[in-house]
């Protein structure tokens, strides 16, 4: 795919996020939807092309009443809409289709109208994982931790640190959850939830929504916002057994994604201004920056102990506040999309200054599925 | 002992042999007749380069722990916290996961690479899990 073809001309979250006990998942769809289209300056009739996870396009289309020549539902997890961005930019080259709406919602904390999640016990994860105990991402997705920690020689207090560095971004988020600074002693000394990870290693549950609207490039130029432009993309799949992952050392699905997307937009890591890496839980920045390319694995945890990505340094990661204090309604990658394109419109809360190109990285599943977008604010 | 609300594997047409050798106490891997590639989780063909001409065989039921976590919270269901949950590499080259019995759930006594061999525990009649202890050589 050729690079800064395809623009976002509408981006939004839900009016709320967080606890929202008064409106079902399918209307925080639509409210996020709404939100977009309004940014873009559009209307729902404009929309002739429909993306979304979890709920069906069908579900979503009819709600919101579009009524679309192309569609995409795949559902791969929290970065799915990573993969949607990828699928709509080809599209809209291939002339299928000239303005796709992207929406994520899910009303993680409070459930109302969300399907509950199961695991049937013919299926090659209810055979031969769910007899052992795992039980939702928590006691899954730390599974390849200390491997990795042994194989690389990473400590508990630098896995403790990128808690403690997301949170100083998270204060200067008025719309992050949890905004109190912490220490790397009160990460260490927080709840257990699955060795070695404490509750302020794992991500937030809550309720809420985003919504992207792209378009082609040439369009871009008539729309009240400032285009942000598609310049590299990349996505995979490796397993969804945790245990079945070819090593815990790295993510197969992270490598073939995120080189993928720095070899479309033919830019190197010292290009990169602004970085997001799904947070689910602690460890996977380290696996983001190793897999990635952006240093050695051995470094990844010092970098980050070292105040490297903090606000104001080097290689501002998770500016947000990311999935552990921003928000993580349970697929966060919508979230990441959307501080992507704060980043690059210039209008973030913890602006990075001057920033140009923005990576953002997503994980689906337990490292189950991946999916990288380069974006930039110059074409 | 039994777990009455423990998840209990259904088997498939393709993942049969691997529960009835559970049952008669034997774990079953399968390898390629045409690459030799062993493979887990069970089908019938090779996942490396897709000759269905497989068979079954016994596999050691030795291994070592690559990694695992301590779940504390939430626990599922026929569980009692901490309990560890395991990913143990087998001899012939497979990963798993498992539980770790006859073994103290602890960072401590669970140590990455210690030797493993392979349990049986019966949940029912018909699924009898494969879990590892601490080898005894």
């Amino acid at each position: 795919m050729r690079s800064n073809q395809i623009a976002v001309v509408g981006a939004a979250e839900t009016t709320e996020l967080g606890v929202i006990p008064n409106a079902s998942q399918l209307q925080l769809h639509a409210d996020a939807a709404l939100n977009a289209i309004a940014d873009a300056g559009l209307k729902l009739s404009d929309i002739d092309g429909f993306a979304t996870a979890v709920e069906t396009p069908q579900q979503v289309c009819h709600y919101l009443g579009i009524k679309p020549t192309w569609v995409d539902g795949t559902s791969v997890g929290g970065c799915s809409f990573m993969l949607h961005v990828r699928h709509a930019a080809a599209a809209i080259e291939a002339g299928l289709c000239k303005t796709v709406l992207i929406t994520h919602a899910e009303s993680g904390k409070s459930m109302i109208g969300k399907q509950p999640r199961s695991t049937p016990a013919d299926s090659l994860n209810g055979q031969f994982e769910a007899p052992y105990g795992v039980y939702g991402p928590p006691s899954m997705f730390p599974i390849p931790v200390l491997r990795f920690m042994k194989t690389y020689g990473i400590t508990h207090e630098q896995l403790a640190s990128v808690a403690v560095v997301q949170r100083e971004w998270a204060a200067k988020n008025p719309r992050a959850m949890m905004k109190d600074p912490i220490t790397v002693a009160d990460v260490l000394n927080s709840r257990m939830i699955a060795y070695p990870f404490r509750l302020l290693q794992c991500c937030l549950v809550t309720d809420g929504g985003g919504a992207l609207i792209l378009t082609s490039a040439d369009r871009a130029r008539d729309f009240p916002r400032k285009p942000v432009y598609i310049m590299g993309t990349g996505e995979s799949v490796e397993t969804p057994m945790v245990s079945q992952m070819e090593t815990f050392n790295s993510s197969r699905a992270f490598k073939t994604a995120g080189p993928l997307a720095f070899k479309e937009a033919g830019i190197a890591h010292g290009d990169v201004d602004h970085l997001m890496i799904y947070d689910a839980f602690a460890h996977l920045p380290l696996f983001g920056l190793g897999d990635l390319g952006f240093m050695p694995y051995e470094e990844t945890g010092q970098f980050i102990a070292d105040g490297n990505t903090r606000p104001g340094a080097k290689l501002p990661l998770n500016t947000n506040g990311g999935g552990l204090s921003y928000m993580h309604s349970g697929m966060y990658g919508m979230y990441a999309l959307q501080e992507s394109v704060r980043q690059m419109r210039g209008i973030a809360p913890a602006q990075v200054p001057n920033a140009k190109i923005s990576v953002c990285h997503g994980v689906g599943g337990m490292f189950a599925a991946s999916g990288t977008i380069v974006f930039t604010n110059e074409r | 002992m039994a777990e009455p609300q423990r998840a209990r594997p259904k088997p498939t047409p393709e993942t049969q042999h691997f529960w009835d050798g559970t049952k008669a106490g034997e774990l079953r891997l399968q390898r390629c007749d045409a690459c030799a590639h062993v493979y887990f989780p069970p089908r019938p063909f090779c996942p490396s380069c897709a000759s269905r001409k497989v068979s079954i065989f016994k596999a050691s039921g030795k291994g070592f722990l690559y990694s695992y976590v301590i779940n504390h919270r939430p626990a599922a269901p026929g569980f009692t916290p901490p309990y560890a949950i395991a990913v143990v590499e087998l001899d012939e080259g497979p990963r798993m996961m498992s539980n770790i019995i006859d073994c103290p759930q602890t960072p401590e006594a669970l140590e990455l690479d210690m030797k493993l061999e392979v349990a049986f525990q019966a949940l029912d009649d018909n699924i009898t899990l494969p879990v590892f202890r601490p080898a005894k050589r």
